[in-house]
């Protein structure tokens, strides 16, 4: 790992970046302390990571488990609510990297205006979210003392009735894992927000943009996240 | 050998500022480490307050000083506070957060905010923690086992899984904020070979603390569901399965154990290079195999679940890899032993800590061994001897590297000297009492007394009963460090810049450090560990930066 | 920062359309009866998805240092021998 020694090296000689104001005292140059933000924002994603994937771990052992459970519940999901949402987030990310772009490059109003459609998309994500969990709460799908999951047949096994106690742990599994999903999604919103609000304020120059990278890896995390639930959660088993 | 350097007072860490606000909001890794030191003492002593309510009830075979239920909790209330709040951070949140900064060159910590952050989760945890015990506390062991924890048990689960998850948030935020640090904030000239032992060791640590920790995170998560809605993912009479439990909390609570050891390793190799004038021998090697410990500790964990259900062939896979695990460990204690080899020994309070170490380490790794043969494990399991095991690793190995860091360090922290001959007492009284205590364990364990009972059959009580008095003993020996490190603030002689003559940049630094650590940036131009050059009399000066 | 300095809006485009492009392959591919492949394919396509985002979004493609990579690289890791180390057990179970 040899490139931080090399530029700290360097660094011995020069104090005139000592006046910028967003280098904090403990920093020799900004470049060091954009290089400590990047990689403490990597390890933490990291960390949420491995904290989704304790919920991935124990999809896996169930759905393999319960199969024909699993597939029977997930039919009952809003399929086309899903793949929104996919489509919601995707464009989501887009516009964040357009925004870190647009930090980079001194173009406020287009800064602005993507941090803005970010946080739109993030809201309608979590609206059609509402809708869906609303939907399940209506017909009995909440995991708890009102579950309800009685004869419903298990996909490509005409008469087979699924178990009702296998597939709660399917929708205790789909409330935990997007249920955690979208509480990322908000603190991404709020996180985001302040973004706009530094940006608003010209906080932001093609010298100092850090927040907006990070805030912006912090985002694409929450859209990976997304990318792997929809298959694993909507697409089970679809066969007509 | 120490070197002399008249004092007058000058301007340091801990007089800059006074007051309460100056400490409770201060950023600088110095002061958090102190604080981070106050606080893990108190949850020392209150986890040794359960540890002795224990050995008490267990002096007599019947169950007569407490109810069974109460010594559930009591059983459970000693691990939880000890493994979550002693253990897990005691070194890397006093000893590494004081250290680290300073052995590297550095100023401070990569984000000493977030330093602080950890801090205050830690104790928020910890408040949570002594709410629970509180009013009415758990009994499901500090393993909270499902069904048991989700389904049937009425006590305070969902409150200490909270408070454990917020403490693990602390310890996540630490291990992040010490892998930045390290590379990102090295003086020049600091490589990566030229690191001292007790930043590999912290840096293998953090790689655990960041990876393990969000898994426990998320069981907790998961079990604080199940109870409150009574799902059924790890109840089986609903479909689920005890055991992924198990598998999700030891995923974390096995690395959890390394987070625990290996940090002390880091000291023990401070202290030996430096009592023995030596440089480590193989100094690759145990840098290396702190890593390697990190690595093969997460593919363990199911050593903890051979009597629980897991097939046969899971077993037999864990089983040779936990005799993998063994080896990095292994190397150390070779490596260390080479080093005292045609050494220059001194046996200052901090070296008969890490005699101590070197011993009781070998003797709790040796035993784990045996626990990895899956034959002997079916008979050990849920005995003493797992309890001996694990206290002869986690007492006898991380508590003595710690006992022996807050001595080896305690003038560059204080700026004071500790009385070195009741110093050389206490380590004496704590290796006996130790021993006393743990070592009968081991043959309860093997003739069969199992652990978490209160009452056992009476042949077992002569063991019992030098256990407690061993137990006494060891009290007693913790109590001095704390009573003459305290008279040491007030009345100990002023410490020189390096009373040891030690290698290491925060020996370069006065003693208190000033609150940035060095006067000017260090510049590194010598390996590590350079004793020949410091011993060495009448010869050119060490180029010397700070 | 990327050095293509050569229009990384074209780039950031390109990858937006074709994440779409891979959420409909992934729907229709669920409607097709694959049996055990099914799995598979989904998770390759997701793997791919995020593996677009990692690289182009968040800029691993163009970091001049490995260290983020091993990072990613090792977590990933981390979270594989947690599955499959977990289903070394389950799996093998039933053979006893």
């Amino acid at each position: 790992m040899p490139g931080s020694q090399a530029t700290h090296s360097q660094t011995v000689a020069v104090h005139g970046e000592a006046h910028n104001p967003a280098l904090l005292h403990h920093f020799a140059e900004p470049q060091q302390q954009r290089d400590a933000a990047s990689l403490g924002m990597w390890i933490f994603l990291a960390t949420e990571v491995m904290f989704f994937g304790g919920l991935f771990c124990a999809y896996l052992i169930y759905r393999l488990k319960y199969f024909a459970e699993f597939s029977a519940a997930s039919k009952t999901l809003a399929l086309s609510l899903g793949a929104t949402n996919t489509a919601v987030l995707i464009c989501s990310s887009l516009t964040v990297v357009l925004a870190v772009y647009a930090a980079q490059h001194a173009r406020r109003s287009m800064l602005l205006g993507n941090l803005i459609l970010t946080i739109i998309l993030g809201f309608v994500f979590l609206g059609i979210k509402a809708v869906e969990y609303n939907e399940k709460f209506e017909k009995h799908h909440v995991p708890g003392p009102s579950f309800q999951f009685s004869e419903v047949n298990v996909p490509g096994h005409p008469g087979q009735y699924a178990n009702p106690s296998h597939a709660q742990i399917f929708f205790a599994l789909y409330f935990v894992m997007t249920g955690l999903h979208a509480l990322h999604m908000i603190i991404g919103i709020g996180i985001f927000v302040w973004l706009l609000v530094m940006a608003w304020k010209g906080r932001f120059t093609p010298e100092y943009n850090t927040p907006v990278e990070m805030g912006g890896l912090y985002w694409h995390f929450v859209d990976i996240v997304w990318i792997y639930l929809f298959p694993l959660l909507y697409l089970i088993d679809r066969h007509p | 050998m120490a070197s002399e350097n008249p004092q007058p007072e000058r301007v340091n860490y801990l007089n800059k500022e006074y007051g309460v606000g100056s400490w409770l909001l201060t950023t600088d890794h110095k002061r958090i480490a102190l604080l981070y030191l106050i606080s893990i003492t108190f949850f020392f002593f209150i986890g040794g307050f359960f540890a002795l309510l224990i050995r008490l009830e267990l002096l007599t075979p019947a169950g007569d000083l407490v109810q069974a239920d109460t010594y559930n909790k009591l059983f459970t209330m000693h691990g939880m506070v000890m493994i979550f709040f002693f253990l897990i951070p005691s070194i890397p949140a006093v000893l590494g957060n004081f250290l680290v900064p300073m052995m590297i060159g550095a100023k401070d910590l990569a984000f000493p905010r977030i330093n602080l952050l950890s801090w205050y989760l830690y104790i928020i945890g910890g408040v949570m923690m002594l709410h629970c015990m509180l009013t009415g506390g758990v009994d499901t062991g500090w393993t909270f086992y499902t069904p048991f924890s989700t389904a049937y048990t009425n006590t305070k689960i969902v409150e200490a899984g909270l408070a454990i998850f917020v403490a693990g948030f602390s310890s996540i935020l630490t291990g992040l904020n010490f892998v930045v640090t390290i590379h990102r904030m090295r003086a020049p000239g600091m490589t990566w070979s030229r690191l001292p032992l007790f930043i590999w060791a912290h840096y293998a640590t953090s790689i655990i603390q960041i990876l393990g920790t969000p898994v426990v995170a998320i069981t907790i998560v998961l079990v604080a569901v199940e109870r409150t809605l009574h799902l059924g993912i790890f109840d089986p009479k609903l479909g689920g399965d005890p055991l992924l439990f198990q598998h999700l909390f030891w995923f974390y609570s096995h690395p959890a154990v390394y987070i625990m050891i290996l940090p002390s390793m880091g000291i023990v190799s401070e202290i030996i290079a430096c009592f023995s004038r030596k440089r480590i021998f193989g100094y690759s090697f145990v840098a290396l195999s702190s890593i390697a410990i990190a690595v093969f500790g997460f593919l363990v964990w199911a050593h903890h679940m051979f009597v629980a259900g897991i097939s046969v062939y899971a077993a037999l896979i864990f089983s040779l890899l936990s005799y993998a695990v063994a080896v990095p460990s292994a190397v150390k204690v070779f490596n260390w032993t080479a080093t005292l080899y045609k050494g220059s020994i001194h046996y200052d309070a901090p070296m008969l800590y890490a005699f101590g170490f070197l011993g009781l380490f070998t003797m709790g790794g040796l035993t784990g061994l045996f626990l990895a043969a899956l034959g002997i494990n079916v008979h050990v399991t849920d005995t003493y001897f797992v309890v001996a095991h694990f206290h002869y690793i986690m007492v006898g190995g991380a508590v003595m590297g710690y006992l022996g860091g807050m001595h080896f360090w305690w003038p560059k922290i204080s700026g004071k000297l500790y009385p070195e001959g009741w110093a050389r007492l206490a380590a004496l009284i704590v290796f006996i009492g130790f021993n006393l205590t743990f070592f009968p364990q081991f043959i309860l364990g093997y003739v069969g007394m199992p652990r978490r009972y209160y009452q056992y059959p009476p042949e077992f009580q002569v063991l019992n009963v030098l256990s407690t008095a061993g137990a006494t003993i060891l009290g007693v020996g913790y109590l001095l460090p704390m009573i003459y490190f305290l008279w040491s603030m007030r009345y100990g002689k002023p410490a020189p810049d390096n009373p040891w003559n030690a290698a290491g940049l925060e020996w370069k630094t006065a003693s208190p450090p000033p609150t940035f650590n060095f006067d000017e940036e260090p510049v590194v131009t010598w390996e590590a560990y350079n004793y020949e050059e410091l011993d060495a009399p009448h010869k050119e000066e060490v180029p010397v930066a700070g | 920062m990327s050095e293509h300095s050569s229009s990384p809006l074209k780039t950031y485009v390109t990858i937006w359309l074709t994440l779409l492009a891979g959420t409909a392959l992934t729907v229709y591919a669920s409607t097709v009866d694959l049996g055990h492949f099914n799995a598979a394919v989904a998770l390759t396509i997701a793997s791919c998805k995020a593996l677009l985002v990692a690289l182009f979004f968040m800029h691993i493609r163009g970091a001049s240092e490995k260290l983020v990579k091993l990072v990613v690289i090792a977590t990933v890791f981390f979270l594989l021998i947690l599955l499959a180390l977990s289903m070394a057990d389950y799996a093998t179970r039933a053979w006893s």
